[in-house]
């Protein structure tokens, strides 16, 4: 008797139809892609993009060589050379990243003691020739002044757990 | 008006069908086009996405309207490659025998009453030769590419296509007993009455098989084991770039526009309207038309995406065990049900 | 027309005899077959010339469509070294000779221009523009020669048996899935819950 029914089910293709019938109601389903130039999926305080060197408010860049980072750096990403400077206090005279070297684990900002090096939450850059992936001291700089601000607010916001 | 017939029979006869191939080949192709557009589009919305969106005409999106015409002029100027090894003459000719039967099996295809390129009498026969004959293109592809991918897969094709092909015709011999005819416009005329005296109804299970089979036919998911990109990369095409790549294409839907409008034309009525003949006679739209013959047609084009966004890949000897044991028995018990019902004259069914 | 109908018979004929000459010279097999198909597409369009429709698609579908596509199946996996199968050739060549023209002779005899010249045969007349050689070929196939179209049926029948017969073995060895019980398995076939009291852990 078993075997009867079962050999009507799949004669009138039964579980074709289930399966149809899922897929179809999918159809009609809402569909939740986002068109992504001009819609954005909404991006973490720690999301861990391009790099970036913060100065203080008053204008002194924070690092201070102590080469932690390059140390840390699991991929041998970051490159720094130092010497003292004219009014005798210690800073790199060379920070350059590899971005292709690089693998955004955000080691570099977690031990750095005076929250120079960052990752921004940037994520749409590329390069368009051999040796643009380099990413030197005064690029660091410079992407850290444009978004100090945001910097400096989800630092603020994740003070508390990290 | 009378300018017109006066100008179209004036015209030398080689002229005439000239204008006629061209008349059904251009609707094809863009139609074909489009069904890509569809398949992407469809495919996207049962798998909750957009599908393509971007492309449009005259910097407006459209919905992506703009998206098959990209594609074909991106195909176009791309460079064939000929891989080293390969036969250069067959190569070259495979895409071609694999589209041509493709377009020819048209020739016999009424698409309203009486109208039809060359109304033969053995019209069925003919497209199911055509049809056949479409194999040699992928056969001849994946030997001439001389590459192990492009083997297996022609391999697998060939034997997956002449064992379908079996179930295919005899669910067509159901289909000419039921008829009494080869000819196809026949075949639509003994289906008129009302949606029950279609053949859908009386040959169910050929109706079934026949489409099934149509499916593994055109080697469309989920028997598409000849390509199974993820077994053999691409199967019998992996070799192919550019505007010969783009020739199988337009064959594989062709093949696919092709089996729908024949079950429609077969098991669905054709041009004949659903609603009964009292209420629609001689109502704009509603009486029997072409549009009808389209509709079921695009009912069976969307089924084939449909089936492609929902079932998984066959195993070859899956493949197998359904067309042979299942099928082909079915479809036999069936021609003798429906010969049975022939003779003793079953009423309501067959006028 | 009728010029047009005679250069296409003519069209049809050299093609024909073109790729029959190429299939027996061709050395790659692949080539061979192929050829063949060629020579199957033009008889059937010399067949279609003769108003006899049915004849040349079913040729088309059946030997086109099925057999030469089994046929090149088989030749396209072979691995075939020429060099090795023109070893014997010098050796083999008077028998062979012998043979060609033994064969070639009790063609000539069987159907020579003795039997098929137009003396002999008649132009067969045109037939009227409503005749279907489908249905004239249907009638007297199940008219009047039904007992050796039913004969060769029951004679083919029988060759599908043998040949599965011959193929078919039995192979103790081999595991086999059978999806339909697959399908069927329900979890009270393969899992029993039992209930039981919880045992005292022994001291």
């Amino acid at each position: 008797m078993k075997t009867i029914a079962n050999y009507i089910r799949s004669l009138f293709l039964f579980e074709l139809l289930k399966g149809l019938s899922v897929t179809g109601s999918y159809f009609f389903a809402r569909k939740f892609t986002l068109q992504y130039p001009e819609q954005k999926a909404p991006v973490s305080p720690r999301f861990r993009g391009l790099h970036a060197l913060r100065r203080y408010p008053n204008g002194e860049e924070r690092c201070i060589a102590c080469k932690l980072c390059e140390a840390v750096c699991p991929a041998l990403a970051i490159t720094i050379e130092a010497e003292p400077r004219d009014d005798g206090s210690r800073r790199t005279t060379r920070y350059d990243i590899d971005l292709f070297k690089c693998i955004y684990c955000g080691f570099c900002e977690e031990s750095c003691p005076v929250d120079s090096i960052v990752e921004t939450r940037v994520y749409e850059y590329h390069f368009e020739n051999r040796g643009e992936q380099i990413m030197t001291k005064q690029m660091l700089l410079d992407i850290g002044d444009k978004y100090e601000q945001q910097l400096a607010a989800d630092r603020a916001a994740q003070a508390a757990v990290r | 008006m009378n300018a017109v017939i006066e100008l179209w029979t004036s015209l030398p006869v080689v002229i005439q069908i000239v204008i006629k191939i061209v008349a059904i080949m251009l609707p094809l192709m863009i139609l074909v086009a489009y069904y890509t557009y569809a398949e992407r589009k469809i495919i996207g919305f049962m798998q909750v996405r957009n599908g393509p969106n971007r492309v449009g005409f005259f910097g407006m999106r459209l919905w992506g309207l703009g998206q098959p015409i990209a594609d074909a002029v991106k195909l176009m100027f791309k460079e064939i490659v000929i891989p080293s090894g390969a036969n250069k003459l067959l190569f070259l000719i495979a895409p071609m025998l694999s589209i041509g039967p493709a377009l020819a099996a048209w020739a016999v295809f009424p698409f309203d009453a009486g109208i039809v390129l060359a109304d033969v009498n053995a019209g069925l026969l003919y497209i199911l030769a055509m049809t056949s004959l479409g194999v040699y293109g992928v056969i001849i592809a994946g030997w001439a590419s001389n590459s192990k991918y492009a083997f297996l897969g022609s391999i697998r094709s060939a034997a997956q296509i002449v064992s379908y092909e079996i179930a295919m015709g005899f669910a067509l011999v159901g289909v000419l007993v039921a008829a009494g005819s080869l000819n196809l416009g026949d075949i639509v005329m003994a289906q008129e009455g009302s949606v029950m005296h279609w053949f859908w109804l009386p040959l169910l299970p050929l109706f079934l098989v026949y489409f099934i089979s149509g499916v593994a036919e055109t080697n469309r998911a989920p028997f598409d084991v000849a390509e199974g990109e993820s077994e053999i990369v691409a199967g019998f095409h992996v070799e192919y770039s550019g505007m010969t790549f783009a020739v199988f294409f337009l064959a594989e839907y062709a093949n696919m526009i092709l089996i729908s409008a024949l079950s429609a034309l077969m098991f669905l009525g054709g041009w004949l309207s659903p609603l009964p003949h009292v209420w629609v006679d001689g109502v704009f739209l509603l009486d029997d038309g072409f549009h009808w013959l389209l509709l079921k047609t695009f009912f069976f084009m969307f089924l084939f995406l449909w089936f492609r966004a929902t079932f998984p890949r066959y195993r070859y000897d899956q493949i197998m065990r359904l067309g042979w044991k299942v099928f082909i028995p079915i479809t036999i018990v069936w021609i003798v049900v429906v010969a049975g019902m022939r003779v003793g004259e079953m009423p309501w069914w067959f006028n | 027309m009728m010029g047009f109908e005679k250069f296409l018979f003519y069209v049809f004929s050299v093609f024909l005899i073109f790729s029959a000459v190429m299939v027996i010279t061709r050395k790659n097999p692949v080539h061979s077959a192929l050829f063949l198909v060629l020579a199957f597409f033009n008889s059937a369009g010399l067949w279609l010339l003769a108003e006899a429709e049915f004849l040349a698609i079913a040729l088309v579908l059946v030997y086109v469509g099925a057999v030469m596509v089994l046929f090149l199946f088989v030749v396209m996996m072979l691995d075939i070294n020429i060099a090795e199968l023109r070893a014997g050739f010098v050796r083999n060549a008077p028998v062979a000779i012998v043979v060609a023209i033994a064969m070639a002779v009790e063609l000539l005899i069987v159907v020579g221009p003795q039997r098929f010249g137009i003396d002999v045969v008649a132009a067969p007349e045109p037939r009227p523009a409503g005749y279907s050689n489908t249905e004239e070929l249907g009638l007297a196939l199940f008219t009047e020669h039904l007992y050796a179209f039913e004969i060769a049926a029951v004679i083919l029948l029988v060759g599908i048996v043998a040949a599965i017969g011959l193929t078919m073995r039995k192979r103790p060895e081999t595991k086999y899935q059978d999806p339909s019980r697959q399908v069927t398995v329900k979890a009270s076939d393969r899992l029993r819950v039992i209930k039981m009291d919880a045992e005292e852990k022994a001291r």
